[in-house]
């Protein structure tokens, strides 16, 4: 470890605001982009779960009504 | 080798190699970041010049790397795409780019903000920054002209297109420190010849480059997966892999 202590770690030796700057927006876009596509996945899974419930239903209507 | 590739010009093929790779992706991902970014942070030596600020090398120089990476994985992909008209290839372009966008975008704030302490300034026009920032607007360019498109064939064939021509410019990026006479610093750890870097700062600055290389490929594998999903939503496999699941 090269700190003495947590405080030190933070201060980067008085380079803190850069070090943390970089490496907290580093982290916001991987974070950023990695969130967004698993949400694309789920989003895309919901709606075409909701065609195919979609299909299901027209095609119990139409038996029902030729009965 | 033709026979053995010939199966993932299918999407459902694809989509299975894209979920068979993507544990292992995430796995290398994690487990590279956590410990690159531990032992940047907290365990490697301060620089005898920079002293603590060198630390942004950690996430500025893999970043920059596979920003290169990216695009030229994006490049082959198009060139794929045109040649033998796969449809997975084009879709590949199109999973990769907002990815390579992102990680560019990381290598001009890092730079900014390590530039600021060092060179006293957040932004210069210089030769090494503005060919990385016309990278990232080759990204956003094959983006947008992808989306510009109602007809996707057509997309896919303007989208892969520019991202060849823009293959120029990985060159410039990476002599652009020795034709022109620019503030940012020569190549550290690609000159094989003499070590400019001492092992206590390359190993984790190694390990931080296959942490984003795996990093690249896990957000690659599963925005592959959602271009597949959305194009062959109307097919019957996909329509199964519900039911599985």
């Amino acid at each position: 470890m090269q700190f003495d202590s947590f405080s030190d770690f933070i201060a980067m030796g008085g380079y803190g605001f850069y070090v943390w700057l970089s490496f907290g927006t580093c982290a916001l876009i991987l974070l950023g982009i990695l969130f967004s596509s698993l949400n694309d996945t789920k989003r895309i899974l919901t709606s075409v779960q909701q065609q195919a419930d979609r299909e299901q239903r027209i095609k119990q209507a139409k038996q029902e009504s030729q009965v | 080798m033709w026979k053995w590739l010939h199966p993932y010009a299918k999407a459902d093929r694809a989509y299975q190699l894209c979920n068979t790779l993507l544990p292992y992706f995430a796995v290398v991902t994690v487990v590279c970041m956590v410990v690159g970014w531990v032992w940047g942070l907290a365990y490697a030596p301060a620089d005898y010049q920079q002293k603590d600020s060198y630390r942004i090398i950690f996430i500025h120089v893999p970043s920059a790397i596979l920003s290169m990476g990216a695009y030229s994985s994006m490049a082959i992909a198009a060139v794929v795409a045109l040649v033998w008209q796969l449809r997975n290839a084009e879709l590949a372009v199109i999973a990769i780019a907002p990815v390579g966008a992102c990680v560019t975008a990381i290598a001009l704030i890092t730079g900014a903000a390590w530039g600021k302490p060092m060179w006293g300034a957040w932004w210069v026009w210089d030769a090494r920054l503005t060919s990385e920032l016309i990278l990232l607007f080759l990204y956003l360019g094959v983006l947008s002209l992808y989306h510009a498109f109602e007809d996707k064939k057509a997309a896919g064939r303007a989208a892969s297109i520019l991202a060849i021509v823009g293959v120029i410019n990985l060159p410039i990026i990476h002599f652009s420190v020795e034709w022109w006479n620019t503030l940012h610093q020569g190549a550290t750890i690609t000159k094989f010849d003499t070590k400019a870097i001492d092992p206590s700062m390359f190993w984790p600055l190694m390990l931080n480059i296959v942490a984003f290389a795996a990093f690249v490929g896990t957000v690659t594998l599963i925005r592959l997966k959602n271009e597949i999903l959305q194009r062959e939503k109307h097919r019957p496999w996909v329509r199964q892999l519900l039911n599985r699941g």
